[in-house]
């Protein structure tokens, strides 16, 4: 050790007394830790919104202008709304925190292009001010404001939210027309069973995007760039994706049609499905929203699975060629339940003896 | 060549210990003044054996232990006794202690060294003279050191672990005591072992502290200690928590509600280690620690070797403070430290750093849990803090035990994770205090 250099202090009683007046003035108490992480939730937002652009510029090629301008009023409409009730309710605005913004986005991804602006500014005040709002603004909502907010929009104007553009660059073949059906439509009514070259051949164009569709949804090659840049952010874990994805997959597999599970068939048909309608978007960035999937490990693989098999269910037996934002939605209610029942197991947990 | 050891969960905030890593301890004067709280440890506080105007030497016991969990206290200074009164203690009350004048004469009481080498010694007489000495966990937690060196004989220990990972930023006490006193660690570590009779031996130090991992390798080296076994540890909060310690090295879970000794080990901190070291050999009494004195406010931080009793603020100014910037004043680690509402508080045994800020806590704005699960990933128990903190403030008291709220250790990681700014540790510290005046209630009621 090393000898001191630092001078004693002195007593000096005046300067005691002062040093008494002067720390009477203010330190700041408060609980550890003092220091915090930078990461904010108007950061999470924000990289949220950022890894939703690629789609948005993937639906602007296939779909037109008219993407962009759809998307920017449900946008727009639900910061709107969004500012409107808490400022009626008397409560600080949330719209700093850009929820608001990542809610209209997915609405508009959820939309046919063709769909009038008009309908998209209801669903998106509707997501807003019934689906969150309503109960209690960002983190007390328990169903997905945007996919509540296509809900009702399907059950409202159920024929204009199904008719849908062809895209710029030729439709899906087979498939005419200034309107065109989504490959989903296609599996549900055009495809015989025999025909599996067309769907072979529509794997190439259901991966960039080019075939009919919702604004934001069609396009999975852009849905995995975002997503990719939320897991590397980790907004978003591997484990909600990849067991819903892997349990259409599964289930489209087992269950091809044919009781051959080796054929060529037999892998068309599932990677079809996994590649067509909304279940790239809903399993990369709907089921994944934090606030309404469980925060458990565990909790988040029982509810991808609950989220696979409903879809898988939907598209194979019901009436709906697609079955994703309602498999979505219907998850979300079971999540305080299976949150309940997936508690981690903790360090050193000692089992109870019965 | 060695593998890094950590544990599941924690945080990586920024270590910022380069001000003070590379500063030699320096020795701070003794003050004028010193007050002395007879309460410095976990356990039962100390009975006062002084009155006022007494005369006390340096190393004289003042306090004695009143009970197996607690330790006596000693006077850090030579003078007269002004007062035996309660003054305000670093950990927020207002405790007893002993106010004593500095006559400056820096008078020893006669030691007791040790005539027989250590070696010589039975184990019950080295812990009996770790306890008269004073000594208590210097990590933090002050806990009574010879309490953990003497397991029942139903729990055999095997395993001894040196704490040297140091996982809280700012601090760089314990790093210098294992560059400059390494030779003399290594003594400590081998009296430990001696008392424990520890199959296994380990010194855990972080990955961040390279200078201290070659120092510590060399003097195993050179001394030939091959049953010591040097871990290193990943750069990664809490490392240095006793449970998450045990977990890196040995892979072993302490079970819930046990002590390490349940399974297995005993685990002390370096500091407490050589202070066991200078009391079975030098006979020293514990009345001095190092102390980092750093912080954004602190113009020149330094790594004091303080007497306990003296008042933060002499440090504070000794290492050029700017008081008047000073928002905030924090008695060890910026994880778990505490604020401090004055700067007349003393050091005591388990200030392990003083830290002033001259701005207050960031990110005081709360946004609402959007359950992103940071804090699950970050809770190195695996509990779900944003849970317990929502049942703590819906009083939900049941649900929060149900969901191991008693086993959280506080080290804050999940709040300082959390995005929406949150204080989980904080309800969840509430909701300890809560359970615990339920199951007094529910006690009382039975009897």
């Amino acid at each position: 050790m090393t000898t001191p250099s630092v001078t004693r202090p002195k007593p000096d009683f005046q300067s005691q007394v002062n040093d008494v007046k002067r720390e009477t003035v203010s330190l700041h108490i408060s609980s550890s830790p003092h220091i915090r992480h930078g990461e904010s939730v108007r950061g999470i937002m924000l990289w949220v919104i950022a890894a939703l652009i690629p789609s948005l510029i993937a639906s602007v090629i296939f779909f037109g202008f008219q993407a962009l301008f759809l998307t920017s009023v449900s946008v727009i409409s639900a910061v709107l709304a969004e500012w409107l009730i808490s400022h009626l309710l008397k409560r600080p605005s949330s719209t700093g925190d850009f929820s608001a913004v990542v809610t209209g986005l997915l609405l508009a991804y959820n939309v046919s292009p063709l769909l009038p602006w008009w309908m998209v500014a209801i669903g998106s005040v509707f997501a807003i001010g019934v689906a969150k709002m309503a109960f209690g603004g960002l983190g007390g909502n328990f169903i997905n404001p945007a996919l509540a907010g296509r809900a009702f929009l399907m059950a409202s104007y159920p024929a204009a939210m199904t008719s849908w553009k062809a895209t710029g660059f030729g439709s899906l073949s087979g498939i005419d027309g200034i309107t065109s059906a989504t490959p989903l439509e296609y599996f549900k009514s055009g495809f015989s069973g025999e025909n599996i070259s067309e769907l072979q051949n529509a794997l190439g164009n259901l991966f960039i995007g080019n075939v009919g569709g919702c604004i934001g949804e069609t396009s999975v090659i852009a849905l995995l760039i975002g997503a990719m840049l939320l897991w590397y952010k980790k907004i978003i874990g591997f484990r909600i994706p990849l067991f819903y994805i892997g349990t259409v997959f599964f289930l489209f597999w087992i269950f091809n049609g044919s009781g051959d599970v080796f054929s060529s068939r037999a892998l068309t048909i599932p990677l079809y499905q996994i590649l067509s309608g909304g279940l790239m978007l809903g399993a990369l960035f709907m089921a994944t929203d934090m606030v309404t999937s469980p925060i458990t490990p565990t909790g988040k693989i029982i509810f991808a699975l609950g989220c696979g098999i409903l879809t898988f269910v939907i598209r194979k037996f019901g009436g709906y060629p697609e079955g994703v934002s309602y498999s979505i939605l219907l998850m979300n209610l079971f999540v305080p339940h299976i949150e309940r029942y997936t508690k981690p197991r903790i360090y050193g947990e000692v089992k109870k003896r019965d | 060549m060695f593998k890094k050891c950590t544990f599941k969960g924690g945080v990586h905030p920024p270590h910022n210990k380069n001000r003070t890593e590379k500063l030699p301890i320096e020795i701070f004067p003794a003050p004028e003044k010193v007050i002395i709280p007879l309460s410095q440890h976990i356990g039962a506080p100390a009975k006062p054996v002084v009155k006022r105007g007494d005369y006390v030497t340096v190393g004289q016991m003042i306090g004695e232990a009143s009970g197996f969990i607690s330790v006596p206290i000693h006077s850090s200074v030579s003078g007269k006794i002004l007062s035996v009164a309660p003054f305000p203690h670093p950990l927020g009350k207002q405790v007893m202690a002993v106010e004593i004048e500095n006559d400056g004469k820096d008078e020893k009481a006669a030691y007791k060294s040790s005539e027989n080498p250590w070696r010589e010694i039975a184990p019950g007489e080295l812990i009996q003279r770790i306890q008269s000495a004073g000594i208590v966990g210097m990590g933090g937690a002050s806990f009574p050191a010879h309490v953990k060196l003497s397991p029942p004989s139903n729990k055999p220990v095997d395993t001894l672990i040196i704490n040297g990972a140091e996982c809280e930023p700012y601090l760089t006490a314990d790093h210098r005591l294992m560059l400059e006193r390494t030779e003399d660690l290594l003594i400590g570590v081998l009296i430990l072992k001696k008392i424990l009779n520890a199959k296994r031996c380990y010194i855990g130090i972080e990955e961040n502290k390279p200078y201290a991992i070659s120092a510590v390798k060399t003097a195993i080296k050179k001394n030939h200690y091959d049953k010591i076994k040097l871990v290193i540890l990943r750069a990664k909060y809490p490392q240095g928590g006793e449970k998450q310690l045990i977990d890196a090295i040995t892979g072993r879970n302490v079970p819930s509600g046990g002590l390490p000794m349940d399974c297995g080990c005993v685990v002390q901190n370096v500091g407490t280690t050589i202070a066991v070291r200078d009391a079975i050999i030098d006979g020293h009494p514990l009345y001095q620690r190092v102390v980092t004195v750093t912080g954004p406010a602190v113009g020149s931080p330094k790594n004091l070797l303080v007497r306990t009793g003296t008042p933060m603020k002499y440090l504070l100014e000794a290492c050029q403070t700017d008081m008047e910037a000073t928002k905030k004043v924090i008695m060890g680690g910026p994880m778990m430290g505490l604020a401090q509402t004055h700067t007349d508080v003393p050091v005591i045994k388990s200030t392990s750093g003083i830290l002033a800020y001259n701005k207050t806590t960031p990110g005081i704005r709360e946004y609402p849990c959007i359950n992103c699960g940071r804090c699950i990933q970050a809770c190195p128990i695996n509990l779900v803090p944003s849970r317990l903190a929502k049942f703590v403030e819906r009083k939900k008291i049941d649900e929060a035990v149900e969901w191991n709220l008693m086993d959280c250790i506080e080290c804050g990681s999940c709040t300082f994770i959390c995005p929406s700014k949150i204080n989980l540790v904080h309800f969840i510290k509430l909701g300890k205090v809560h359970i615990q005046a339920k199951r007094a209630a529910a006690a009382s009621k039975k009897q």
